[in-house]
């Protein structure tokens, strides 16, 4: 019978067309300023620099100085440094404060209004947040006065701002929000019989976190660790700012270059802080579905 | 109703400390922006006075402050609005799976999850390489919409997986066009959805940095000349513009939810009381 297969193969092409037309702008969109420009950083890292101009070739220069200068290592080890030890804290205090929303807080008026109090901020500029901690953090600021007036410390401590915890600090202050967003999402989507069966059966409060929300979680927490770590990779602001260029991570490698006008060596730097990304983040997507969760 | 348990209040009192640790930096330059003439970045208050706020409006040393948040103001209302209609349509289009759906989708995550700064770079080298000259409204434009369109995507996604088919199957039934269900049915139904994404457009737009660093061109976008200011202002004049921006951004964040509970209320009151009756 040729009639229905036909029909159906013309349904089915009008339905591919509508598709095509209605995500036509999406893709001229993500074409010419995501995927021509990733193509364009990879074709420029085989390219020669002079120190005024960049002139096309194809030479492993670039890759060669990167991948056999012992700073690369330092600075990718410090950027996996930023990243494991800022999700570890945004992990484990998102997910306590999207605990406390979604299983504490008893009126759904209340969990959304607490729920937009924590995300307002990320409406802000990170920048400004960024500023807002030097009267906190300086040699003479809040912290280091009041724990000299304690008499906890007799001179202002110097690594409070401008170092490493400033730095993750900051990150932390960023980020936190990207992780209480999808714990909180997924967390709300829990059935709440299934914690009654697991108390009724007489599991501890303890053990029904361990046992239940966590593993019902998870597709959460791969959302925000994906969002945490790929982040605090790619940063370069935060860093810069906070450690008071006394810090480095990829990011700042490629502004620096981008700043000496090295652009083929920021590229090839470039390139290769994308596929970590990516890797990593092919990796974190085994672990979840995104589309399923959404 | 139950008693609260202990574990209650150990996370209450955490919830407060994140909140204050949240807020406090903000509130406290809020605060400091209020110094007086003599005042520096940190406590104590010398005096309180308007005067750096008043140094804001004084021609400036340092940059152009207000065209750069004329800019930046114009750039997030055309982010918004392409935001807003790019997304709609790829949600649509994304409710049937056809043939190149899942590359695009794994665009919008790489979209999603790639350093700013490539961006930045990669759209500043086209602009460079083939002659043109970069400039917020264009390439600056596009590098943006690269870190809107996957949030505002997303909503849509999540939105019409939760959308009831049944309401346009209705319209169907009752002899609406493709057009007429999208217009009359769908649309007003996921209104309030889209006022967030537009909130997303506007917001990440104008406190947008990184994919603009290289691509705003010779005119600064408000973030761009607030990094400026950073490496060499040293009073508490950037304070106050902190200060005003952040309320700008609240005033704008307001703005969004009080439109939400006004088409939500006006929804509860102006909707159909169909299957009540029989209660």
């Amino acid at each position: 019978m040729p009639a229905p297969t036909t029909k159906r193969q013309s349904h089915g092409l009008s339905n591919a067309l509508s598709g095509w037309l209605m995500s036509l702008p999406l893709a001229l969109i993500l074409f010419f300023f995501l995927l021509l420009p990733i193509v364009t950083i990879v074709i420029v890292s085989f390219w020669g620099a002079t120190e005024y101009s960049i002139y096309p070739a194809f030479q492993f220069d670039n890759y060669e100085f990167l991948l056999t200068s012992p700073v690369t290592y330092q600075v990718f080890l410090n950027t996996i440094k930023y990243a494991v030890i800022a999700w570890a804290a945004t992990l484990l205090i998102g997910f306590t404060i999207a605990y406390f929303l979604a299983f504490h807080v008893r009126s759904l008026v209340w969990q959304i209004a607490l729920f937009l109090l924590c995300t307002i901020p990320f409406w802000t500029s990170n920048i400004i947040r960024m500023i807002s901690w030097i009267p906190f953090l300086g040699r003479n600021g809040i912290a280091n006065s009041t724990l000299i007036d304690l008499g906890i410390i007799d001179q202002p401590l110097e690594w409070l701002l401008y170092s490493d915890f400033a730095v993750i600090l900051a990150f932390v202050h960023l980020y936190t929000l990207f992780m209480v967003v999808p714990i909180f999402n997924t967390m709300m989507r829990i059935d709440k019989s299934l914690l009654e069966a697991a108390y009724d059966n007489g599991a501890t409060g303890f053990q029904t976190l361990t046992n239940v929300i966590i593993p019902l979680t998870k597709p959460g927490i791969m959302i925000g660790s994906i969002f945490v770590i790929t982040l605090v990779m790619g940063d370069f602001i935060t860093v810069r700012f906070m450690s008071g260029s006394q810090k480095a991570n990829v990011g700042r490698l490629i502004s620096n270059d981008i700043g000496l006008l090295q652009y083929p060596s920021a590229c090839a730097t470039a390139v290769i802080l994308l596929m970590t990304v990516l890797l990593v983040i092919a990796v974190m997507l085994h672990f979840v579905d995104i589309r399923k969760e959404l | 109703m139950e008693a609260r348990p202990r574990s209650f209040y150990f996370l209450a009192a955490f919830f407060v400390l994140f909140l204050i640790f949240l807020y406090g930096p903000t509130i406290t330059i809020a605060i400091l922006s209020f110094q007086g003439p003599q005042g520096g970045l940190t406590f104590p208050m010398r005096g309180v006075s308007l005067h750096w706020f008043h140094e804001l409006f004084q021609q400036q040393a340092v940059g152009d402050i207000w065209g750069s948040f004329a800019r930046s103001f114009v750039l997030g209302l055309m982010v918004m609005v392409t935001t807003v209609v790019v997304s709609v349509m790829g949600g649509l289009a994304f409710r049937k799976r056809f043939p190149g759906s899942a590359v695009i989708f794994y665009l919008i995550i790489t979209s999603l999850v790639i350093p700013s700064i490539l961006i930045s770079l990669g759209v500043g080298l086209i602009f460079s390489q083939s002659g043109l000259t970069v400039h917020w409204s264009t390439s600056g434009f596009g590098s943006q919409l690269t870190w809107t369109l996957p949030f505002g995507l997303l909503i849509m996604f999540a939105v019409f997986n939760r959308f009831d088919k049944s309401y346009e199957e209705a319209a169907r039934d009752q002899g609406a066009s493709a057009w007429q269900t999208i217009w009359h049915v769908v649309l007003p139904i996921i209104a309030p959805m889209l006022i967030g994404v537009a909130l997303f457009g506007f917001t990440l737009s104008y406190d947008e940095f990184a994919r603009t660093l290289l691509t705003a061109g010779s005119y600064n976008t408000l973030p761009l000349e607030i990094f400026g200011m950073t490496t060499n202002v040293t009073t508490p004049v950037i304070f106050a513009l902190g200060t005003l921006t952040t309320g700008f951004s609240l005033i704008i964040i307001a703005v969004f939810l009080i439109t939400v509970l006004v088409l939500n209320r006006r929804r509860a009151r102006l909707g159909s009381d169909a299957g009540k009756g029989m209660v």
